[in-house]
């Protein structure tokens, strides 16, 4: 399809500037002015229209198509939520930091203030900051609010972070940019970070352990107690990356397990959508004597019950501008709201099924490394595949010719050929079943006709794309 | 409930694959005493029952004021095609385009949207957008200290002090030196800048239009931050790019600010995106997500995510980033919204602020006791010295519901009673004058 900018037509205009009412002034100093215009496209309100929508039917998307993602929760984004979400699209933010200006957005600061306070109560955190505005933000939050505390305590000489080597990239990514240095611990046979390797890697130089639970190959670690236990010994923090909370939500409390700082996705779990690659929002909660840490401003809820916004002055400082991704927590607390503790804990048990599902029915014909019952997803390696020249990504390319976007492919790093589906609770048995029946003709096709796997996709609008050549030639505008 | 289609026969026949006699056996494998000790939520309700509660909250949400503020965020208009365009669910309900194939849509609109932010800065390679503004600074300042390997950055006191904070922020971990300079009245401190810099200099950090409103030119700054091979990072207000000059005309290596204004509503504070674009020389060391083009093997084009090997997915803690998921419906919303207006619209939109914000400096400038404090050019806001506490002020306005400005005693200790008025294309003349008669009547009655 052609670039808007190639459908600009010289003289063409679109949406009207409104008149204007005042007098023209004198024009800007030559100095300050721009000389040329900005070249935009001029194109007509029509081919705008056209152009996007035909552009966005070059999207596979939750509302069209299964989209097992693993690790992205890629779950039904309810309509009535975007609706509610919309609400506040009029209310500027700078007016709950002018003097006085709190009383006028007391409905916002309230669903900042019961927002903070549902997560709590999810993640069993004693405090929330809903600020960082995706989960690598509040990994990154969560780590300055660890370095707060130890530097409070005159603690200076811990400059580790241990992160497992299935963690997410992200995990290692925002601890480095918190200043600390790395300790990556293997993952042992039994799918769980080395207790030993940890227990060895331990010391008064380390100043957090970053845990995601469910692990990034959907098993629940039974040893973080332990883990949190062995932290603590060493006077080291623990972060819970709480990407995977869709898994237990009502069954297991990060806070009550021990962890001292969770960040969740709100754009995950909450129901929120994913946008094309965002927005999202990440929140952090932490333990009682780490409150006092956390990014300044906070909403506060006074004795009449009205909300105010206070300096935190003992917190990190501001880590954004605002009060977070306001449309996106407004989403998250509006799907709370709607679906209840009940809905909550349902959401969870039918991911848990579904994945397992899916699971047990691909394990005869998939390689499954840890097989075992999982969590709200399930890592499968196209080893056997592999024997017979076909990869993970032949396989993944060959769902997108059948209607489905494919799971999450190498990734975790530490299993080879990695397939990771999480179908999500909102999918039917029968949609499950339709791509498990793709999978298992993808695994035969494999043994029989791997040539159509390597072609794979020909119904798309372009087939595999050079990225050799993307990286090579570096052209990321046009002339 | 939970948007759970299973029926009890769906539920009975996958337990029977499974080998699972109930639901909660699958959570067998989380140990007794690891269990929730409490998860005490309110029943859940209906759509019905949702929406009275939400409309209810967003009944006290301030929709009845008339915004002077901006402080980075602007009460910009925002044509339809916009919420139309960017509501269509193959867009906001899909995930990053890590299966090109299936993600074409997403991917050219992340390279048209490239596009724009380079032709709006005058930079040759953008990002597919991050956070926001206060973040784009901050990644920006520690894009600089990866290229020239150097520890200090030296921000600009009338660069918005929100994202000061930020910055400072993200510096403080990595044991980097923010030095700050202290702005001369409402313009940055060119001679201070310039006598700041030396040879372990990695960037000077200034925003254009600033703080107060001022808008400068920043050349002789680039020149000098140039000759010790330290950056000029600039951030800008997108809207202004219509008539200011643009950082890449000024010399900036790097162009970054908050993208709100371009089509984003104001929404309580988010969510919006941040932009950064810079020359192409520095490419690779740019944060996040970046979209390419490319061909497929019958040699028709499309769009790729590339150099990802600097990314945390591929580089873990040595990627230039730690940003995952960005802002890209948000984005998708800036381009459209730049789109619809084209390029003489842009041009229009951005005269009219100017045309507005002028007589809105005369009419207010005329109110008695109140002068003006910026010396040079603004573009749509500007600072005003009151004769009284400006916070005082504000507050009083406020029940006349009214938004007069932003008071600076509260970021800038000594300007007490500076207040920075905002004047985009979206305020009438009346509501112009209707402010002036107001301040007269707050100051002198
Ligand atoms: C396990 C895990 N941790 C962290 C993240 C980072 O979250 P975000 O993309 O919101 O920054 C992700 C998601 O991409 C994830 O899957």
């Amino acid at each position: 399809m052609e670039l808007i900018f190639e459908k600009s037509v010289s003289g063409r205009t679109g949406v009207r500037v409104p008149l204007s009412d005042v007098p023209k002034a004198a024009p800007l100093a030559d100095a300050v002015r721009r000389r040329d215009p900005v070249r935009l496209p001029e194109v007509g309100e029509l081919d705008l229209v056209r152009h996007y929508t035909n552009l966005s039917r070059r999207n596979f998307s939750v509302d069209t198509n299964f989209y097992p993602l693993g690790s992205c929760t890629m779950k039904y984004n309810t309509k009535v939520t975007e609706n509610a979400g919309g609400l506040f699209a009029s209310c500027h933010p700078m007016l709950a930091l002018l003097p006085g200006g709190d009383k006028l957005v007391q409905g916002p600061l309230a669903i900042v203030y019961e927002l903070e306070r549902q997560l709590a109560e999810i993640t069993g955190m004693e405090e929330v900051t809903t600020q960082p505005l995706a989960g690598a933000h509040g990994e990154m939050t969560g780590i300055m609010v660890i370095a707060a505390y130890h530097k409070a305590r005159g603690d200076q000489k811990r400059k580790y972070v241990i992160v497992p080597d299935s963690s997410h990239g992200t995990n290692p990514a925002s601890a480095a940019m918190a200043g600390y240095e790395i300790v990556t611990i293997p993952t042992a046979p039994y799918g769980d970070m080395d207790l030993d390797l940890f227990r060895q890697a331990m010391s008064d130089e380390v100043a957090a352990v970053m845990l995601t639970c469910p692990n990034t190959l959907g098993l629940f670690n039974p040893h973080i107690a332990e883990i949190c236990a062995i932290a603590h010994e060493g006077g080291a923090l623990t972060y819970y990356d709480g990407a995977n909370l869709n898994a237990i939500l009502g069954k297991v409390r990060p806070g009550d397990v021990g962890f001292d700082v969770i960040h969740v996705n709100l754009h995950k779990t909450f129901g929120t959508p994913h946008g094309g690659g965002g927005p999202g929002s990440g929140p952090i909660g932490v333990r009682g004597d780490l409150v006092r840490f956390l990014p300044t401003p906070r909403v506060v809820r006074r004795g009449d019950g009205s909300y105010g916004v206070e300096d935190h002055p003992e917190g990190i400082g501001r880590v954004s501008d605002f009060f977070g991704n306001f449309g996106i927590m407004a989403r998250a607390y509006a799907y709370i709201t709607l679906l209840g503790r009940e809905g909550l804990i349902e959401v969870s048990e039918q991911a848990v099924l579904n994945a397992n599902y899916m699971m047990a029915r691909l394990k005869e014909e998939y390689e499954l490394p840890f097989d075992q019952t999982c969590m709200h997803e399930c890592v499968f390696s196209a080893s056997r595949q592999l024997e017979h020249g076909v990869h993970a990504i032949d396989v993944a390319k060959y769902l997108i010719d059948r209607g489905f976007h494919p799971p999450t492919v190498y990734f975790p790093l530490n299993v080879k050929e990695a397939i990771m589906i999480e179908p999500t609770e909102t999918e039917s048995k029968q949609t499950m079943d339709a791509f498990i029946e793709v999978m298992l003709e993808a695994a035969r096709m494999a043994k029989e006709n791997p040539e159509r796997l390597h072609q794979a996709p020909v119904t798309t609008p372009v087939g595999r794309l050079d990225e050799t050549r993307a990286a090579r030639m570096q052209q990321v505008c046009c002339e | 409930m939970g948007y759970c289609p299973n029926t009890p026969d769906d539920i009975r026949d996958m337990l029977a694959v499974i080998g699972a006699a109930s639901v909660e056996e699958l959570f067998a494998p989380i140990p007794a005493d690891l269990r929730a000790k409490s998860f005490d939520l309110p029943p859940g309700m209906s759509e019905l029952e949702l929406m009275r509660l939400m409309r209810e909250k967003a009944a006290s949400c301030g929709a009845d004021i008339t915004p002077f503020i901006g402080g980075g965020i602007y009460d910009h208009f925002i044509p339809a095609a916009v919420d139309h365009l960017s509501s269509r669910a193959e867009f906001y309900t899909a995930y990053t385009p890590y299966q090109p194939e299936c993600a074409q849509g997403t991917l050219q609109a992340l390279y048209e949207y490239q596009t724009t932010i380079c032709r709006l800065t005058g930079m040759e390679a953008s990002n597919a957008s991050l956070y926001d503004g206060g973040t784009a600074v901050a990644e920006a300042a520690l894009m600089s200290l990866r290229i020239t390997d150097r520890h200090k950055v030296i921000l600009d006191g009338s660069v918005n002090p929100l994202h000061r904070e930020i910055v400072t922020g993200y510096l403080h971990g990595l044991s980097a030196e923010a030095v700050a300079v202290a702005p001369d009245g409402c313009a940055s401190d060119l001679a201070h800048l310039m006598a700041a810099i030396d040879d372990e200099t990695a960037a000077v950090i200034v925003q254009s239009p600033n703080f107060f409103g001022s808008v400068q030119d920043f050349r002789e700054l680039a020149q000098k931050a140039h000759d010790h091979e330290a950056l000029l990072i600039v951030s800008c207000y997108p809207i202004a790019m219509g008539l200011v000059a643009s950082p890449g005309e000024m010399g900036a290596d790097i162009a970054v600010g908050e993208g709100q204004s371009l089509g984003n509503p104001l929404s309580f504070g988010g969510p919006y995106f941040g932009f950064i674009a810079t020359r192409k020389r520095f490419i690779r060391n740019l944060p996040g997500r970046i979209v390419g083009e490319t061909v497929d093997h019958q040699g028709r084009r499309g769009f790729v995510l590339t150099l990802q090997a600097r990314e945390q997915h591929i580089k873990r803690h040595k990627a230039t980033s730690n940003i995952c998921s960005n802002q890209s419906l948000c984005a998708l919303r800036g381009l459209i919204f730049c789109a619809s207006l084209g390029e003489k619209g842009f041009g229009e939109l951005a005269q009219l602020n100017y045309d507005k914000a002028q007589y809105a400096k005369s009419v207010l400038g005329a109110v008695r006791g109140v002068d003006l404090l910026n010396d040079g050019a603004t573009f749509n806001e500007f600072t005003l010295a009151l004769p009284k506490d400006a916070a005082e002020v504000v507050q009083r306005l406020l029940d006349q519901g009214v938004a007069a400005g932003v008071p600076l005693g509260q970021y800038y200790p000594g300007m007490e009673r500076a207040l920075v008025v905002t004047v985009t294309e979206k305020r009438t003349k009346d509501e112009i004058d209707r402010l002036a008669a107001l301040l007269e009547e707050v100051l002198w009655s």
